[in-house]
């Protein structure tokens, strides 16, 4: 099970980047009663059987590990949302993307840490796969958007570390706003 | 601190970029892959990404290296695993690289050009031992 919010939304990024998407849209919504998040992708997408199937930890496809007979990254999500009096949406056609949404109750006394939201947008900015990523960002009444193609226009490789140091430098200032 | 502009980030990189030239002409030929499947954020794959491009700059090598995440690497009893792949050493998955391993591996592997010894779980041998 995950410790932090930030890696069950890794996860489901990852999710996407590993599905094929060429465009992955990550918002994220804060306010006082809770924090939200939606992973939109135009990967591969699900049809209802196994958008049904995603959701039960004892199923995989088993392409990537063959052999293997779990699949943890939704069911952990799903649970650590149950448990803490979250709400999760999964919505996917098959050819044309996946949209998942959720949201976590931080008034709950079992609600997981946010953890660092900087790093973890730096680290899913960073996943290869999609060309683009977008990140939406509010709080209260601020907000920012992140887009990697133009942040891979003006720092070159994101893979390179000292450009992830400049990102993380960026990312941050965004997220303390002005 | 005010919001930072793209402009700004730019301007940032080449500053950067001017410093490191001045200090290194060789390329990057480093990778650093880490795992970041289900089994590895778990683990805390993030706390040790960070913490490697934390000691890779502390130890002046940010351009030299480069740092990739990939999915799970099918070690996920030992998470976080990390795969190195650098010039002169053979290429090396470890395994349990959580953020207090990550420096020493940036400190052993990268600097010192030594292994890890209780780190390793997959493919040094057949690079090792050359008949």
């Amino acid at each position: 099970m995950h410790y932090e919010i930030v890696d069950f939304v890794i996860d489901i990024v990852q999710n996407s980047c590993e599905a094929g998407a060429s465009l992955v849209e990550l918002r994220i919504d804060e306010d006082d009663e809770g924090i939200g998040f939606e992973v939109g992708d135009n990967g591969k997408g699900m049809d209802a059987l196994q958008q049904a199937r995603a959701l039960d930890p004892f199923v995989t496809d088993g392409i990537k590990h063959p052999g293997r007979k779990v699949g943890l990254g939704l069911p952990f999500l799903q649970q650590a949302l149950e448990q803490s009096g979250g709400r999760l949406k999964l919505e996917s056609e098959k050819g044309r993307g996946t949209r998942l949404s959720f949201r976590f109750d931080t008034r709950n006394v079992d609600c997981p840490p946010v953890g660092d939201l900087v790093g973890m947008m730096v680290t899913v900015l960073c996943m290869p796969g999609p060309g683009e990523m977008l990140i939406g960002r509010t709080r209260g009444g601020y907000s920012y958007l992140l887009r990697k193609s133009e942040l891979a226009e003006a720092l070159g490789n994101l893979e390179e570390v000292s450009n992830l140091v400049l990102l993380r430098e960026y990312v941050r200032s965004q997220e303390e706003g002005v | 601190m005010a919001r930072m502009t793209l402009d700004e980030l730019r301007a940032f990189r080449d500053a950067k970029r001017q410093d490191l030239a001045r200090r290194d002409v060789e390329g990057k030929d480093i990778q650093i892959v880490v795992g970041m499947g289900t089994c590895g954020i778990a683990a805390g794959a993030k706390l040790t990404f960070d913490a490697l491009v934390e000691s890779i700059q502390k130890r002046g090598l940010e351009n030299k290296v480069l740092v990739r995440q990939t999915g799970c690497m099918g070690l996920c009893y030992v998470e976080p695993t990390v795969e190195v792949i650098a010039p002169g050493m053979p290429t090396v998955i470890y395994g349990k690289m959580t953020k207090d391993a990550a420096d020493e591996l940036v400190q052993k592997h990268l600097v010192e050009g030594k292994l890890l010894d209780n780190h390793i779980f997959d493919r040094p041998a057949a690079d090792i031992v050359k008949k």
